[in-house]
C-alpha cells in the first residue's frame, strides 16, 4: 500500500516526504531578518499509486493547496522531497522540469480567473502545444482543439469563443480539456467544483472520473466538500494545519474515522438525512482554527479537541499505524474500535 | 403560488409574482419572472437555487436594495405584514428596516464598513434607529456580540472587520442584523464560503436565535444540505420562478418536478459507492433567452411537445405542496 | 488523448439548447467605429493627419515658403488674399494653413517616434523587472529612479548642447527623458498581473519566462501603455517647443508646431494666431489621438468589445 519502494513500475507513480512550506511573513525586500513565518506546510509525506485518486481534504488554511503548487513548483518548497516515476521533482533543471510538467497536470479552482480573457478558447487549448511543440504538428492543432472540446461536452463552434461567453461549469471544462491536451499522468486537481453550481459539480466530476477509467490517470483531488471526495477518492488524506491528521483508504476514514478532527468533520457535514440522528450526533468544535503564523506545539489540533491531554502539548504525534493496516492517525488517543 | 398553505393565518411575509428585469441598454434580463412565496411568523423558508435562479435578486427586491437603473421591478408584490413594501414611503421602509426586517450577506467583508470598529458598527443600528445613545449603545453592542459566541467580546468590539476570521465576521454580520430584534431575517448564502465545521456553527448559532426570539428565516442558498438540515419550509427556483415548493421533508424526499429530481440525483450524498453522479445536461439558460414555454425543457427528461410550447400552471400534488410542471403527477409518483 | 479525433465524447454531448452560452453578433472594427460619434470623429482626424504627413510637405511646400511682404501678419479668418490665407499669416507673410500642414511632419515623426522609443524600451525593462524581480530589478527600477530624477528640460539642454541638435539626438532624449513613467508602470501592473491564476496555469504547462510574459502579460499591459502614449503625445510636443524656444530643438528651416508656438511667442499681442493656431493643432491632435486609443481599448479587450455588440439568437 503506502511502500516506500523506489518507483519501478510497480511502485507509486508520486512520493512524497517530509514537504514542508513557510512563508515569511514581512516584506521580502527588507533588509531586517523575518519578523515570523506562515508555517503553511509542516512535514507532509504520502504516495500516490498509478490510476488512483487520493483525496486531500481539509479546511482553509491547512495547506492543501500549498501542497499542490509545491509539487507543480509554482512555489519552491522550504524542505522535503518529492519523485514523479523516480525522478526527483524539486532538484530537477529546466529542461527536465519542463518535461515533468507535461506529465503532471493541474485544474484550478476558479474557473473565471484560470483563463486568460484576452484568449480565444481555441488558443488556451492549443496553448500546451505551443510550449511543447513537438507533440502535435501544427497542421493537425485545430482539429485536435476541436476534438478536445467535443470530448469535455462542449461543442465545436465554441473553440472560436471567448472565456467570459461560458458559465463556470463550461469553462472550467475548457480548464480540463487544456490539462489534457498533453496527455498527463498526474492531475491535480485544486478544489476543482467548490465555485460550481451543485448540478454543474455532478457533470465536471463525471468527466473527471470518465477521463480516470479510460487513461489511468492517477488524481490528487483536493476539496473542502466531504461527499464529493468521497465520491471521487480511492483513498483520503485529512489534513489540519499544514499536517496531514489521518490516510487511508475511502472506506476506512469515512466509515471508521481514526482522529477526533476527521471525526469533527465528517459529523459537520450536512446530509440530506431527515430523520435527524445525523443532527444529534454532530460535534460543534468550540472556537476557530488557529493562525498558521502561531501553531499549537505538539498536536495542533490539541486546543480545539475533547479528548487533549498533557501529553499532547509535547511532542507532535506523528501517523500511526492501527490494526487495520494503511489506516494512519496522528494521535495519541485514536478513536480505535476494538477488535 | 397561492396554494403554498402554510399554518396560523397570513403570512409574515408574502411575495406574489415577482418580476425583475435588468436593462443593460443592449438586452433584457429577466432575473425574476413571476417567482411567490410565503413566509409563516417564526419558521426556517428556504430558498433554494442555484446560480441565475433570481434568489438573491429576489432577496435584492425585497430589501428595496435594486438599484433602479439597470433594475426594474416590473410585477408583483411583497407584503410584510400586510403592508405593500414596494410601494410604501421611503422612511416607513427605513423604519421597518432593521427594526422588524433584517439580512445578512454572503461576503461579511465587503459588507460591512473597514475603516469603523465593530463594535461602533453594532451600535450605530441602535443610534440610528433612535434607541439607546452612546455608551449604552456600545455596551448593548458587547451584550450582541456574546451572544453571538465571539469570546472576549469587550475588547473584540474595537476591533477591525479585517482582524477577524470569515466566520466570526459573519457573527458579527448577524449581530448586526439581530440587534434591534427583528421578526423577520434574510440570509442571503451566509455560510457558502465558509468551512464545514464553521457553517454547522453558524448554523447552529441561527436556529438557537430563532427559538430564541421566535424570528422567521429566509435561507437564500444553493446547499441541500443545509436546506435539508434547518429548513422548514423550501421554494426551489429556476430560471427566475419557483418551480416547486412545499416542506422540505416532502419536496427533498419525495420532489414532485424534474429539475427537484434532477438536482437531487446529481448531488453525491444521493448515491451509494460505485454508482456514477447523475449530472443535469447542458447549462442553465441564459436569462436574457429563457426557453419558450417550460424554462426547464432543454434539460428535463420528461419534456415532451406540450413544454416546448405552454408554460406549466403550478399543479398541487399533496395537501400545502405544489409543482410546476405538466407532468408533476408523472414525477411525484416515479419514485 | 491530446485530441484524437477518433475519440467518443466522454460525457454525453448536448444539443445547442443545452449547452447555451452568451451570444452576441461579432462585428467588424468599423462597425464599432460608427457607433461611437467622438471615436468617428477622432479618427477622421488622425486621418487628415495622416494625409498632411504623407504629403504636406510636398503639396504645400512652396506655399508655406513664400514670402508675401504686403500680407504679412493678416489675421485670420478672411479669404480676401485667397483661400490660402483662410488661417491668416505670419510676419513673413507666409500663409499659415501651409505652414502648419508642411510642419504636421516632423512635429508628428519626432513625437511618435520618441513615444514609441520610450514605451519600447520602458516596457521591456518594467517587464523585466516585474516578472524577474530581485536583483536584475533593482538595478533596473535604481536606473529609471536617476533618470527620472534629473529635470527633464536640463538634461536635455545639456545632452543637445554638447551634441548636436540634431533630430536624432533630439528624439532621443525626448525619449529617455519619457521612459521611467512606462517603466514603472509596467513593472507595477506585471506585479499584480503574474498573481494571477491563468498565469499560474501557463507556468504549470511548463512555459518559459519569456513565453509567459509576451502571450499573457504583455498583452494585458498594453492598454494601459497605450493610454499613456497618447498622453505623453501632447507632453513631448510641449517639450520639443520648449527646448525649439531654446535654439536647441529642432533648427530653422526645418519648422515643427512647437517651433511655431515657440516663435510666435514674442508677438502674442499683436498677432495671437502665430502661437494658438500651432498650439490648437498641439491640442486636436493630442484630443483626437486620446479619444481613439479609449476605443482602441475597448475594442481590443474581449470582455469590453463584448458588451458593445448585439445580442443574437443563434450560433454562427
Amino acid at each position: 500500500m503506502t511502500a516506500e519502494a523506489i518507483a519501478g513500475d510497480d511502485g507509486p507513480i508520486l512520493s512524497v516526504r517530509g514537504l514542508v512550506k513557510h512563508f515569511p511573513i514581512g516584506s521580502g525586500l527588507s533588509w531586517r531578518p523575518e519578523t515570523g513565518v506562515i508555517r503553511a506546510v509542516d512535514d507532509v509525506s504520502f504516495d500516490l499509486r498509478r490510476g488512483e485518486t487520493l483525496g486531500l481534504v481539509g479546511e482553509s488554511g491547512c495547506g492543501k493547496s500549498t501542497v499542490a503548487r509545491t509539487l507543480l513548483r509554482l512555489e519552491e518548497p522550504t524542505a522535503g522531497e518529492a519523485f514523479f516515476r523516480g525522478h526527483d521533482i524539486f532538484t530537477a533543471a529546466e529542461a527536465e522540469l519542463k518535461e515533468m510538467r507535461r506529465r503532471i497536470q493541474v485544474i484550478f479552482q476558479d474557473p473565471y480567473a484560470s483563463l486568460n480573457p484576452r484568449m480565444r478558447v481555441a488558443d488556451i487549448i492549443g496553448e500546451p502545444w505551443m510550449i511543447h511543440p513537438d507533440i502535435v504538428p501544427r497542421a493537425e492543432r485545430p482539429e485536435r482543439v476541436r476534438a478536445l472540446l467535443e470530448s469535455v461536452g462542449l461543442r465545436r463552434e465554441h473553440a472560436d469563443r471567448y472565456p467570459h461567453e461560458f458559465s463556470g461549469g463550461q469553462r472550467q471544462r475548457i480548464g480540463i480539456a487544456r490539462a489534457m491536451a498533453l496527455n498527463p499522468q498526474v492531475l491535480i486537481c485544486d478544489e476543482p467544483v467548490s465555485a460550481l453550481d451543485v448540478s454543474v459539480q455532478a457533470q465536471v466530476v463525471n468527466l473527471l472520473e470518465e477521463i480516470q477509467e479510460r487513461f489511468g490517470i492517477a488524481y490528487i483531488f483536493i476539496a473542502h466538500d466531504l461527499s464529493v471526495v468521497r465520491h471521487m477518492s480511492h483513498r483520503v488524506a485529512v489534513m489540519y494545519l499544514g499536517r496531514i491528521v489521518e490516510i487511508g483508504d475511502e472506506e476506512q476514514v469515512y466509515n471508521r474515522p481514526r482522529h477526533p478532527y476527521t471525526k469533527a468533520l465528517l459529523s459537520a457535514e450536512p446530509t440530506l438525512d431527515f430523520s435527524g440522528a445525523a443532527k444529534r450526533q454532530r460535534i460543534i468544535l468550540e472556537g476557530e482554527v488557529p493562525s498558521p503564523a502561531d501553531p499549537p506545539s505538539g498536536c495542533r489540533f490539541r486546543n480545539r479537541c475533547w479528548k487533549a491531554q498533557d501529553i499532547c502539548a509535547g511532542a507532535a504525534p506523528a501517523l500511526e499505524d492501527s490494526s487495520e493496516s494503511g489506516h494512519r492517525a496522528a494521535c495519541y488517543f485514536p478513536e480505535d474500535t476494538p477488535g | 403560488m397561492t396554494d403554498a398553505v402554510t399554518d396560523a393565518g397570513a403570512p409574515l411575509l408574502e411575495v406574489t409574482d415577482l418580476r425583475v428585469e435588468f436593462r443593460t441598454g443592449r438586452e433584457i434580463v429577466h432575473a425574476v419572472n413571476g417567482a411567490g412565496f410565503r413566509v409563516a411568523a417564526g419558521e426556517t423558508a428556504a430558498v433554494l437555487g442555484e446560480s441565475g435562479s433570481g434568489k438573491s435578486v429576489s432577496a435584492a427586491a425585497i430589501m428595496r436594495l435594486l438599484q433602479s437603473p439597470p433594475a426594474f421591478v416590473t410585477g408583483g408584490e411583497i407584503r410584510f405584514k400586510g403592508e405593500d413594501v414596494l410601494t410604501m414611503p421611503l422612511n416607513h421602509w427605513r423604519r421597518l428596516c432593521g427594526q422588524e426586517i433584517a439580512m445578512v450577506f454572503q461576503d461579511a467583508l465587503a459588507s460591512l464598513n473597514p475603516v469603523f470598529s465593530v463594535g461602533w458598527q453594532i451600535a450605530e443600528q441602535f443610534r440610528a434607529h433612535g434607541q439607546y445613545a452612546g455608551g449604552e449603545a456600545g455596551e448593548r453592542a458587547v451584550d450582541l456580540l456574546a451572544r453571538v459566541g465571539i469570546p472576549d467580546p469587550a475588547n473584540r468590539a474595537k476591533d477591525y472587520p479585517h482582524q477577524f476570521s470569515g466566520g466570526m465576521r459573519q457573527r458579527v454580520m448577524i449581530a448586526m442584523a439581530i440587534a434591534l430584534g427583528p421578526d423577520l431575517l434574510i440570509a442571503d448564502e451566509p455560510t457558502t464560503a465558509l468551512d464545514v465545521t464553521v457553517q454547522a456553527q453558524i448554523m447552529e448559532l441561527l436556529e438557537d436565535l430563532r427559538e430564541e426570539t421566535g424570528m422567521a428565516i429566509v435561507l437564500i442558498t444553493h446547499d441541500l444540505g443545509v436546506v435539508a438540515d434547518v429548513a422548514d419550509q423550501v421554494s426551489v427556483m429556476y430560471a427566475g420562478r419557483v418551480v416547486e415548493s412545499g416542506r422540505v421533508r416532502d419536496v427533498l424526499g419525495h420532489p414532485a418536478h424534474p429539475y427537484t429530481l434532477a438536482l437531487l440525483d446529481s448531488v453525491p450524498q444521493a448515491l451509494g459507492k460505485g454508482q456514477k453522479l447523475r449530472p443535469i445536461v447542458g447549462s442553465p439558460p441564459d436569462m436574457a433567452r429563457i426557453p419558450q414555454g417550460c424554462a426547464f425543457h432543454p434539460r428535463c427528461r420528461f419534456a415532451t411537445e406540450k413544454c416546448r410550447s405552454e408554460a406549466p400552471p403550478p399543479v398541487a400534488v399533496a395537501p400545502g405542496r405544489f409543482a410546476e410542471c405538466h407532468h408533476a403527477e408523472a414525477v411525484f409518483n416515479d419514485r | 488523448m491530446s485530441g484524437d479525433p477518433n475519440m467518443a465524447p466522454m460525457i454525453g454531448a448536448a444539443t445547442a439548447e443545452q449547452e447555451a452560452i452568451i451570444l452576441r453578433e461579432r462585428l467588424p472594427w468599423w462597425r464599432l467605429l460608427m457607433r461611437d460619434r467622438f471615436a468617428l470623429v477622432a479618427a477622421l482626424w488622425i486621418f487628415v493627419l495622416l494625409l498632411c504627413f504623407l504629403f504636406g510637405p510636398e503639396l504645400f511646400g512652396k506655399a508655406a515658403n513664400a514670402l508675401n511682404l504686403r500680407g504679412r501678419n493678416l489675421p485670420p479668418g478672411s479669404i480676401e488674399q485667397g483661400w490660402m490665407m483662410i488661417l491668416g499669416s505670419d510676419a513673413l507673410g507666409r500663409s499659415m494653413l501651409a505652414r502648419l500642414i508642411v510642419a504636421s511632419r516632423n512635429t508628428l515623426s519626432v513625437a511618435l517616434t520618441a513615444v514609441v522609443l520610450a514605451m519600447v524600451f520602458g516596457g521591456v525593462l518594467g517587464l523585466i523587472a516585474g516578472y524577474v524581480g530581485r536583483g536584475v530589478g533593482h538595478v533596473i527600477m535604481r536606473f529609471a529612479d536617476i533618470v527620472q530624477s534629473f529635470p527633464s528640460l536640463l538634461l536635455a539642454v545639456v545632452v543637445l548642447y554638447v551634441l548636436e541638435p540634431r533630430v536624432g539626438n533630439l528624439v532621443i532624449v525626448l525619449a529617455i527623458t519619457r521612459l521611467p513613467v512606462y517603466l514603472r508602470v509596467t513593472r507595477a501592473e506585471v506585479l499584480e498581473i503574474r498573481e494571477r491564476v491563468f498565469v499560474d496555469a501557463a507556468r504549470a504547462l511548463g512555459g518559459s519566462r519569456f513565453h509567459i510574459l509576451s502571450r499573457h502579460i504583455a498583452p494585458v499591459v498594453a492598454p494601459t501603455l497605450l493610454t499613456i502614449m497618447t498622453v505623453d503625445f501632447a507632453i513631448v510636443m510641449l517639450a520639443e517647443s520648449g527646448l525649439s524656444f531654446l535654439g536647441i530643438g529642432i533648427q530653422p528651416p526645418e519648422i515643427t508646431w512647437g517651433l511655431m508656438v515657440a516663435q510666435g511667442r514674442n508677438y502674442l499681442n499683436q498677432a495671437w494666431w502665430l502661437a494658438f493656431l500651432p498650439g490648437v493643432a498641439i491640442m486636436l491632435a493630442t484630443l483626437s489621438a486620446n479619444v481613439l486609443s479609449n476605443w482602441l481599448r475597448i475594442v481590443t479587450d474581449p470582455v469590453q468589445r463584448w458588451r458593445l455588440e448585439t445580442p443574437r439568437d443563434s450560433d454562427d
